[in-house]
């Protein structure tokens, strides 16, 4: 009947302006959220910066950064929620595996082991990921605006090349440092006997995690490698089949 | 369509033999196909044949037929062995489809090896074999009855899988991927053992609720196992020998059978019901780790055979659900 088919199209009207305003309403919220994260890491240049022209040393330095650190770090979280519901085309699992080792790095590490917070592999690591994290907020920010410049788009994938590594010499050489500390306190850790039968080694766990990155940090360079192929030269990667 | 090592079986006239699978000579005429194979992800032509009859010839001796995967569109699910040339929606000329699925593996293999891991690696800890344990513990054993209970429990699981494997499932696919040995028997030894150390451990603490709860859970245990081989026994008769056919599971006879009526997976909801048993009975938590990792993988796979059930059959009974009753 024609009354019929009317309500079928003004129905997919309706729907199709529903997920316009999705869309509208996503753009909006991913746009505020990338710049709020580069404000914040820009924040943390500046003090880190600030305080490094006024003492001249790094010590007592991450007691400075860290209330921003954290906040920061933690917040990125909401990126992973992001790709889940699908506003954002990234695996949830990369993603995933990103943010949580920076969260490990920075609560179960950095925080909880105050004799490590003054090594200069702290100040490494936290160099490498502001650079980063300044150019790949930024670079998102500006993608959604439609408006991007050149250089952020080179810079975002080129200096990943180097700071990546840089960075996982800082993390690994943070975790190392802080080894006889953790199992000389014995923290976050359970032993036997206990009612649920299971044991607990924050000393042993250290090093698995340390050991982890050998398999994981390839994975995640060469993905990067990928996509830089494929953003800046245009090439196909024929991706493996399963 | 199995490809073979032989050659193109032709009617009339004289038929060259065909190594495995012999055609019957028919009388009338046959209609001739034309194949031509492509790869399925660069389109290159692999090979081509006229006067095809029933049988292809194999055309590459490197690809056994087990990891050939042939197709009638590069993005579509494989052809079957079973299925006929001339039943297929092909013109004169067939262009199929050729996609290496990789090195394989028999489901046989696979499962036997997964499977006798666990029964092994637990008895090592068990008798506490040296180095797992401090040196004054080698080859102790336990003084709770429960860790002795456990230990038939855990046993007596995986003899009663290898078998069922042996003696009883009937598998639809001959074989499998060959990483996936890697990952399975990661998964099975590395749980294994995980469980094994600390239920077989010198400082283990008995369950709370002591003998009540240890015989709560044999009892689960038990009726649990009973009833995850009386579904593997029905699933088996649903299917005569050497035949692939799929058919609607029904109650039988068997009252841990009548659990079809609620499920379409029952196998796997009995073998949950073991694991919570074997849970209770250590109240170890690398256990009910392994319980929950199993039963989100159990559930992943029960939805999609309910999932197929209800594509393949129309008439398909709707009180079921995947793996639990109403819930799941």
């Amino acid at each position: 009947m024609a009354s019929g088919e009317e309500d079928r199209t003004v129905e997919e009207k309706e729907t199709n302006n529903k997920k316009r305003t999705k869309g509208a309403i996503a753009t909006a919220w991913l746009t505020f959220y990338n710049i709020a994260m580069t404000a914040g890491w820009l924040v943390l240049a500046v003090v880190m910066v600030r305080y490094y022209l006024q003492k001249g040393t790094h010590k007592g330095l991450y007691k400075n950064i860290a209330r921003t650190l954290k906040f920061s770090q933690t917040f990125a979280l909401l990126e992973v929620g992001h790709c889940a519901i699908g506003i954002v085309r990234t695996s949830v699992i990369v993603t995933g595996v990103q943010v949580c080792s920076r969260i490990f790095m920075v609560w179960f590490i950095t925080n909880s082991i105050r004799q490590i917070q003054n090594e200069e592999s702290v100040i490494l690591f936290v160099v490498v990921w502001t650079i980063t994290e300044i150019t790949r907020y930024s670079f998102y920010t500006f993608n959604l605006l439609n408006h991007l410049p050149y250089f952020i788009k080179w810079a975002r994938y080129n200096m990943f090349i180097v700071m990546y590594p840089l960075g996982v010499i800082g993390e690994l050489l943070t975790i190392h440092a802080a080894l006889p500390y953790v199992r000389r306190s014995g923290m976050y850790s359970l032993r036997l006997p206990n009612k649920y039968n299971v044991s607990f080694d924050y000393y042993y766990f250290l090093i698995i995690v340390m050991l982890s990155y050998i398999p994981l940090f390839p994975q995640l360079y060469f993905h990067m490698l990928r996509q830089r192929r494929r953003v800046l030269h245009g090439e196909i990667v024929v991706e493996k089949d399963e | 369509l199995d490809l073979i090592v032989g050659s193109v079986v032709a009617a009339p006239g004289p038929p060259t033999p065909a190594k495995r699978k012999p055609t019957k000579k028919t009388k009338k005429a046959v209609v001739f196909f034309e194949v031509e194979i492509l790869d399925a992800k660069t389109k290159d032509k692999l090979c081509f044949l006229d006067k095809v009859g029933k049988v292809l010839p194999s055309f590459s001796l490197h690809w056994y037929p087990a990891r050939q995967s042939i197709r009638l569109d590069p993005k579509g699910k494989s052809l079957k062995d079973e299925d006929v040339l001339q039943h297929l929606p092909v013109g004169t000329t067939a262009t199929f489809y050729f996609r290496d699925l990789g090195a394989q593996i028999s489901w046989v293999t696979v499962f036997l090896t997964e499977y006798a891991g666990p029964l092994l690696i637990y008895l090592m800890f068990y008798f506490r074999v040296p180095f797992i344990y401090a040196p004054k513990y080698d080859f102790t054993t336990s003084k709770h009855w429960v860790v002795h209970l456990a230990c038939m429990c855990h046993s007596f699981h995986y003899v009663k899988r290898l078998l069922e494997t042996l003696f009883v499932h009937r598998f639809s696919h001959g074989t499998m991927p060959l990483r996936n040995i890697f990952k399975n028997c990661t998964y099975y030894w590395g749980f294994a053992a995980w469980m094994a150390y600390y239920i077989n451990h010198p400082l283990y603490t008995p369950p709370i609720y002591g003998e009540q709860q240890i015989r709560l859970a044999l009892t689960v245990f038990l009726f649990c196992q009973i009833g995850n081989f009386s579904i593997h026994i029905a699933l088996r008769n649903l299917r005569p020998p050497g035949s692939k056919t799929r058919k609607i599971p029904y109650p039988t006879k068997n009252p841990f059978t009548w659990i079809f009526l609620l499920v379409s997976c029952p196998n796997y909801t009995y073998e949950l019901g073991s694991w919570l048993g074997f849970t209770l009975m250590t109240q170890c938590l690398p256990v009910a780790f392994f319980t929950l990792v199993g039963f989100i993988q159990m559930t992943v796979w029960a939805k999609g055979k309910h999932r197929s059930y209800l594509k393949e059959f129309r008439d398909y009974p709707t009180l079921r659900s995947p793996i639990l009753p109403f819930i799941l």
